[in-house]
């Protein structure tokens, strides 16, 4: 391999013009520029050089350029639909006893009884009761022409900080209001006015107000007030489904209201803004990529990753050399017993399962909490490791054969020291296989690396890797419905993959002289 | 020959004996809290053991209260004499759990294997035949992207596609939701259904490697003396190629897939574990990320023998296959 290759070609087109002596004449191409030209020839090659060219212009330049931080996080906000209260349409009787009067819920029972079938007394306890009905839905209940209880189902409420009306006056209020009949009345010794909204007005001041719907708060802490439910018994009666309603804070909230027909109830909702991470937000112009689960910008996240992912694979690759070359170096030329024991240990490091070993390792990691930058210096360690035998079998092989070619006992017969022999001579010969081996475990890296942030035990959030992005599709949600969260990670690692191993296979063509190409 | 058998299987008992005790010593360095929070698990169970005894119960039954290479010696009493152990995440025998689950691996990796080679090998042959012609180029530029592609990334896409999309099949699992009330024909026919995708995985991703090799090898038969010498007797093209040519390519292949068999049992880690198929790899799975020693210990030994294993089959059977090989 390392006899002079000078090729030479003539140049037919030329070869009139030129006379036969003329330098011109003859193409002079060395080595490296014929591996090259070679290499150039291979269509694959060029495919894989120009991939690889993309990714790192993508990884490297395009971090620089991308307007965002790799661990930026952007916020939106959105509208949550939270409930905020619950209406019900009061369909039952309710009671209220007089003062000092008793009205139990046995004695209800027996007036519902009598309200149904139309009996206008009943008795109960001994107690004679004559039911009158006063007006829609309105009953009095009376005993020796003394009133006991009102039933009824329109519901006085007391204005919020007025306490609540005495017995007469609700009485007087609802005879009132279930005849449809407005206007002053007096009870209590008092003068009352209704209005047609149902409010009853002491001294022109709101007291307390009627009305059939029952508001219940769903939130702690709110208190509904009184023009809250006045608007939203408008939107109710008006069937409407939603409203916009102004608080006293003057914050404008919509409102959307659903009917639960079985319980009949109808729940408002309310949209209430929130300050809340990006999350998953589709491709738009700010985000090429949209947004991860963390709110950041994935094209930016990619280009990082691209960068972990390629330097781990660069690291991991010189480790590997480096051992890789001296182990081998030093069992090749030395060989008997070095070599004997060097070989050994590169059967016990064949045999031992790397991925399992990996995966324990990363778990343990896991276990242990380790910072997740000092973790991806021990996984480069550890692939690293874990990878040199193959190529110390690589090295020691090539040099085993090349020691024993002529070029060696020329060396030596000249006098040149030992490690002139070695690493001027012998290396350089081993380099062309093993730039080849390199480019193509390059790629095997990059996969491992990527398998392992995958299962959430290589690369470690905050940092992106192309694994561990794709690492969000555990997520079933995210695998249907967000493509682009995983789909363009995972070309990212196809196509530098592919890129290595098309340049590692152009160039192992490349380099070999059989290649008559 | 025999003599060559002989000492290539004692140096890998050899090799063996160090892998294992390598794998060992990784195993105790890691934290003991391991074994600290497995007892804790373990005697939260209902009706169990105070802690204490547990994780001295834990402790003395895999040597972790003797020192590494004592424990390691005790390890391989253990090992030796048939006692795997007691796996911690299952909390069955080992050996049993291995037995539920390895014959579901050997199926899957079988199936894939066998499609691989109705697959591969005519393609790299055509694509050896025609070198540099466009199937040449499909073929390799196939089989390169094949290797490139990231297991978890393929299956994945194939589960969106299939599963998702157009609901062939199920996103995971080995069987369906209504199994049981299948008759035998119809839980064959739902474990077959659900096999499929990851065994189209196991083929795509594993496949280029055996058809570059296939590749390659023909190439390199083409390129011998004795291909020109037939055509040059006048012998057909197909006659040069299936007789001469594919019967001396058949050396390295045969060597290459009798050395692959034993790994028909490791079982596909990644590939099992992402469509949760309860084979070796994702039992496996499972028990190394809670940090089973026992189960680990075992499956890596495991490992470590199907590799021996595959290495000196390929050996023994290059010299049967190859007259020209001869041991000394």
């Amino acid at each position: 391999m390392s006899d002079n290759k000078n090729v030479y070609k003539q140049d037919e087109n030329q070869e009139e013009q030129l006379s036969l002596n003329d330098d011109r004449r003859v193409k002079t191409l060395s080595p490296g520029a014929l591996v090259l030209k070679r290499f150039l020839r291979n269509r694959l090659a060029v495919v894989g050089l120009a991939m690889l060219a993309i990714m790192f212009i993508f990884s490297f330049v395009g971090g620089m350029i991308s307007p965002y931080r790799q661990d930026e996080q952007f916020y939106t906000y959105t509208f949550l639909e939270k409930e905020y209260v619950a209406v019900t349409r009061n369909e039952d009787f309710r009671y209220v006893a007089a003062e000092g009067k008793e009205f139990g819920s046995a004695a209800q029972a027996q007036f519902l009884l009598a309200q149904m079938t139309g009996k206008e007394e009943f008795s109960y306890k001994d107690v004679d009761y004559t039911v009158t009905q006063e007006g829609t839905d309105f009953y009095s209940l009376s005993s020796d022409g003394e009133v006991i209880a009102i039933a009824y189902k329109d519901i006085v409420n007391a204005e919020d900080g007025v306490d609540e009306l005495p017995f007469a006056v609700k009485h007087a209020a609802l005879a009132a209001y279930s005849n449809e009949k407005t206007g002053a009345f007096e009870a209590d010794g008092k003068e009352y006015e209704l209005d047609d909204a149902g409010n009853i007005i002491e001294n022109g001041q709101v007291v307390a107000y009627i009305s059939r719907f029952v508001v219940q708060s769903k939130e702690n802490g709110v208190v509904i007030t009184r023009a809250f439910k006045e608007h939203l018994e408008e939107a109710l009666d008006g069937d409407a489904e939603e409203f916009v309603y102004t608080g006293e804070d003057g914050e404008e909230h919509n409102y959307t209201i659903a009917f639960d027909a079985s319980a009949k109830v109808w729940s408002v909702m309310q949209e209430t803004e929130t300050y809340v991470y990006n999350q998953y937000s589709q491709p738009s112009k700010e985000h090429f990529l949209g947004t991860d689960t963390n709110g950041m910008d994935m094209l930016t996240r990619l280009m990082y990753g691209g960068r972990v992912s390629l330097i781990i694979g660069f690291i991991v690759v010189i480790i590997e050399t480096v051992l890789g070359v001296v182990l081998g170096g030093i069992s090749g030329y030395f060989g008997k017993w070095v070599d004997n024991l060097i070989m050994r240990i590169v059967d016990i490091f064949y045999c031992i399962p790397s991925m399992p070993l990996i995966i324990i390792l990363g778990a343990a990691m896991d276990g242990m909490r380790v910072d997740p930058q000092v973790r991806m210096l021990y996984l480069m360690l550890i692939l690293g490791f874990l990878g040199w035998p193959g190529i110390a079998r690589l090295v020691r092989g090539q040099i085993l054969s090349l020691r024993e070619q002529e070029f060696m006992t020329a060396a030596e017969a000249c006098g040149i020291s030992v490690s002139r022999r070695i690493f001027k001579h012998l290396i350089p010969n081993v380099i062309p296989q093993l730039i080849v081996t390199c480019t193509m475990s390059l790629g095997s890296i990059i996969l491992t690396e990527s398998t392992l942030s995958f299962l959430g035990l290589g690369v470690k959030f905050p940092f992106a890797s192309w694994g561990n992005i794709i690492n969000d599709v555990n997520n079933a949600y995210v695998l249907t419905n967000y493509w682009f969260i995983w789909i363009p990670a995972g070309f990212c690692i196809l196509i530098s993959v592919l890129g290595f191993n098309f340049v590692g296979d152009g160039l192992r063509d490349a380099f070999d002289p059989r290649m008559k190409r | 020959m025999r003599n060559y058998i002989i000492k290539r299987i004692l140096l890998s008992i050899l090799i063996l004996f160090s892998v294992t005790f390598i794998i060992y010593a990784i195993l105790r360095c890691l934290p003991a809290s391991y074994v600290e929070t497995m007892a804790m698990q373990l005697s939260t169970a209902p009706g169990a053991k105070p802690y204490d005894e547990w994780i001295a119960q834990l402790n003395a039954s895999y040597g972790l209260d003797k020192g590494i290479l004592a424990g390691y010696l005790v390890w391989l009493g253990d090992f030796a004499a048939g006692n795997f152990g007691d796996s911690w995440k299952f909390t069955v025998p080992v050996i049993q759990k291995f037995n539920d689950v390895i014959w579901l691996s050997f199926v899957m990796g079988g199936i894939a294997f066998i499609l691989e080679l109705v697959i591969a090998i005519p393609l790299g042959i055509i694509a050896a035949t025609k070198q540099y012609s466009r199937a040449d180029y499909a073929i390799t530029a196939g089989a390169l992207v094949g290797i490139s592609l990231p297991t978890f990334f393929f299956a994945t896409l194939l589960k969106l596609v299939f599963a998702v999309k157009l609901q062939w099949f199920d996103v995971s699992g080995l069987v369906g939701r209504n199994y049981a009330q299948l008759d035998s024909w119809g839980q064959f026919l739902d474990k077959a259904n659900h096999l499929v995708l990851p065994i189209t995985t196991l083929v795509i991703v594993s496949i280029g490697s055996l058809m570059r090799y296939t590749r390659t090898n023909m190439l390199e038969v083409l390129n011998a003396d004795y291909i020109r010498t037939a055509r040059a007797k006048g012998l057909s093209e197909n006659k040069v190629i299936y007789k001469h040519a594919f019967r001396n390519t058949l050396i390295p292949l045969v060597t290459i897939v009798g050395g692959s068999l034993p790994g028909l049992f490791s079982g596909a880690l990644i590939t099992e574990t992402i469509f949760s198929i309860p084979g070796i790899g994702f039992t496996s799975y499972q028990a190394m990320v809670i940090g089973d020693i026992p189960f680990s210990m075992f499956y890596m030994t495991f490992m470590a023998v199907l590799t021996l294993a595959g290495n000196l089959i390929a050996d023994i059977l290059y010299a049967v296959v190859d007259p020209r090989v001869r041991i000394a």
